[in-house]
């Protein structure tokens, strides 16, 4: 998988608008010359967008399995439960009263928009006797979703400059975020995949269901809040970084459960690192398809994930894992 | 609802059978309150139309609309009432029953108040389709009324039959929408990036709802799919009342299940997708009104009309609030009825996982 990923990478860097020979790039990266315009374009626009893909993209991946395992439901994905609209809501508010027009801004929005909304859709879906259960989450999310949507969109209507900014960032994409975007959300990124690492233990514990975890002697409690943490830096950083991207979360956690079977301490790694290899791949996807513009990752990853999901629904016995 | 049923003497068959008599009882008083609701609705309905017709630049006092009912108004309130107004008026009242509808129909069949056509993806393939229209191959009117139609139908079919593992499960159902609602949204998202920034907010304006452009020649193919499709629901409504009680007790009824339920579904896709095909995808009315209906009923019963009704007041009332709430301003119609139903919404679904509904 890390050869797979290199591999990405190094596609990501030789692919894009301007077809440059493969020596071209090799240059650039060697001896890089400021005064080349062709080394500029590899230097200044698919070295960041390279590295925000790896970072969004192993924080997605990590999120969304945290998530599954967290709710034990197979169908969690920080865009579907709405953690990505409660982030937009927040990013729209920032632009619209605040006045933030840099993407560095967003970032601490997008963190308490994530929280906010992770805390009521989970909220709203635990009411109830039996708790979380997958049907409830996508419903509460959906729900979620649909009413911050529309917050989001009756600001953005009156705000024409806004909306220009907006959905830019609203489609999900990994152009144009610059490198200072990358620096700006690592720390959170890395302090969130240390603390999804160390979870495996415990959300293995939890994947036998709460009382068998305690039996064992584990603090659920505490792995619950510790998680949700993680979950809330990890989809804030990625979603300020690359926007709302949906289906990366929930399809790389099952890709690695196929792979390397149940076990959340092999599991988690794996999605992160496969996570960044979906995203950046479905990035040079995106934009060799649609040469000589772009289509956005958020896009490519819905085309391919929302299959992917249907699948999972339709496969029934999934939605109990 | 709870006072005891006093069994009047003298009636032929209640003395041995008060069982009967009970449920005939109960079920005529459900009657008389839905028709003093309708009564009451459309009494606030008739209220709510004339003050809307006198609103406006030109203002209209209530006897030039009396005037220009019975024919004796001057030609520029003529004009005013019936070529401006009364078109966007039938078309809000058009609209709203036919979601308030669609949002019912959808509601029992899957048996979650939830599943309205905002949640499980027809709104949004309506959207999708709608924006590509607007932007994408720049047309108007019944063009796009037609390929929004085209559009909603197509995804509700192709939900329904990824759905279709023999038989449709309600929970399969909600969940492939949402996954449809979700692909779609990201086709919206992505279409707005492509155009001008002006595209993309008369873009923005049509996917939120807004009822400033209709006219005539778009209410009356909104008429006739109206026309088609009530006497339809109409004639299926019995249906839905036994499917209500649960597939296997429909099917011992003698009701084909899988049969009548694909024909409710395209039923209410109908009612959505013209509704959404000319004003734009108006938020969460399709949501509320038939649980408003059914919960000032109080007996849960299947209430399609004042669901109708209840959809026909929304949309007027938030239309009205749209264009004059706030002096210069005039927002679409589609935000008043998101930021009223968004906190209802909330609320609706924490109280349906209270009571272990909620899926």
């Amino acid at each position: 998988m890390l050869v797979a990923l290199a591999a990405v990478c190094a596609l990501s860097l030789a692919v894009g608008a301007n077809a440059l020979p493969l020596s071209v790039v090799v240059d650039a990266l060697t001896s890089y010359d400021p005064t080349n315009p062709d080394h500029l374009v590899v230097i200044e626009k698919r070295v960041p967008r390279t590295l925000v893909g790896l970072v969004a993209g192993a924080a997605l991946g990590a999120a969304g399995t945290l998530m599954q395992g967290l709710t034990r439901n197979p169908l969690a994905d920080p865009g579907l439960l709405g953690i990505s609209a409660g982030a937009s809501l927040f990013v729209v508010g920032a632009i619209s009263f605040f006045g933030v027009s840099q993407v560095g801004g967003y970032v601490w929005f997008a963190f308490a928009g994530a929280a906010v909304a992770a805390a009521v859709v989970y909220g709203v879906a635990s009411v109830g006797r039996e708790g979380a259960t997958p049907v409830k989450l996508a419903l509460a999310g959906a729900a979620v979703t649909a009413a911050l949507t529309s917050v989001v969109t009756a600001v953005l209507l009156v705000d024409r400059a806004a909306l220009d900014l907006m959905r830019f960032w609203q489609v999900g994409s990994l152009a144009a975020r610059g490198s200072t975007v990358v620096w700006q959300v690592l720390p959170f990124v890395v302090v969130g995949l240390v603390l999804a690492l160390g979870l495996g233990r415990s959300l293995n514990g939890l994947a036998l269901g709460d009382d068998v975890a305690r039996g064992l002697g584990q603090d659920v409690t505490r792995t619950r809040v510790v998680a949700g943490i993680a979950i809330v830096l990890l989809c804030g950083a990625a979603t300020a970084a690359v926007g709302p991207v949906a289906f990366v979360g929930l399809v790389v956690p099952h890709v690695a459960r196929y792979v390397v079977g149940l076990d959340y301490r092999w599991v988690l790694p794996y999605a992160a690192v496969a996570a960044p290899v979906l995203l950046i791949g479905c990035d040079v996807i995106g934009r060799v398809v649609a040469r000589p513009g772009e289509l956005q990752v958020g896009v490519v990853t819905a085309v391919v994930g929302a299959p992917l999901f249907i699948a999972l629904v339709r496969r029934g016995k999934t939605v109990s894992l | 609802m709870s006072a005891p049923v006093t069994v009047p003497h003298g009636v032929p068959d209640g003395a041995d059978r008060p069982g009967v008599d009970v449920a005939r009882a109960s079920r005529h008083r459900g009657r008389v309150r839905e028709a003093r609701l309708v009564t009451g609705l459309s009494v606030a309905l008739v209220v709510l139309a004339a003050v809307g017709l006198t609103l406006g630049d030109a203002a209209v006092p209530l006897s030039g609309i009396l005037d220009t009912v019975l024919g004796r108004a001057d030609v520029l309130t003529q004009f005013v009432v019936v070529e401006l107004r009364l078109p966007r008026l039938l078309t809000a009242l058009v609209v709203g029953a036919a979601l308030g509808l669609s949002g019912a129909l959808f509601q029992s069949i899957v048996r979650n108040p939830l599943a309205s056509p905002d949640i499980i993806g027809i709104t949004q393939s309506a959207s999708a389709a709608g924006v590509v229209g607007v932007v994408v191959l720049g047309i108007s009117g019944l063009a796009l009324t037609g390929l929004v139609l085209a559009g909603s139908l197509v995804a509700a079919v192709a939900i329904y039959l990824l759905a279709w593992r023999g038989g449709v499960a309600g929970y399969r159902l909600v969940l492939i929408g949402i996954g449809v609602a979700a692909l779609c949204m990201s086709v919206v998202s992505w279409v707005l990036t492509t155009s001008d920034v002006r595209d993309a907010q008369a873009a923005l304006v049509w996917i939120t709802g807004s009822l400033a452009r209709s006219d005539w020649s778009t209410l009356n193919p909104l008429l006739v799919c109206f026309a088609v499709l009530v006497p339809l629901t109409a004639f299926l409504a019995p249906r839905l009342r036994s499917l209500e009680l649960g597939d296997d007790a429909a099917a011992a009824l003698g009701i084909r299940v899988e049969r009548s339920r694909l024909l409710l579904i395209l039923v209410a896709v109908g009612l959505a997708g013209s509704a959404v095909a000319v004003v734009g995808p108006v938020a969460f009315v399709a949501l509320v009104a038939a649980p408003i209906a059914r919960r000032t009923l109080g007996d849960g019963r299947l209430a399609l009309v004042p669901a109708a009704l209840v959809g026909a007041l929304l949309v007027l009332g938030s239309d009205l609030v749209a264009q004059f709430a706030i002096p210069d301003v005039t927002l679409p119609v589609g935000v008043v009825t998101g930021i009223v139903g968004a906190p209802y919404l909330l609320w609706l679904l924490v109280r349906t996982n209270r009571s272990g509904r909620g899926g």
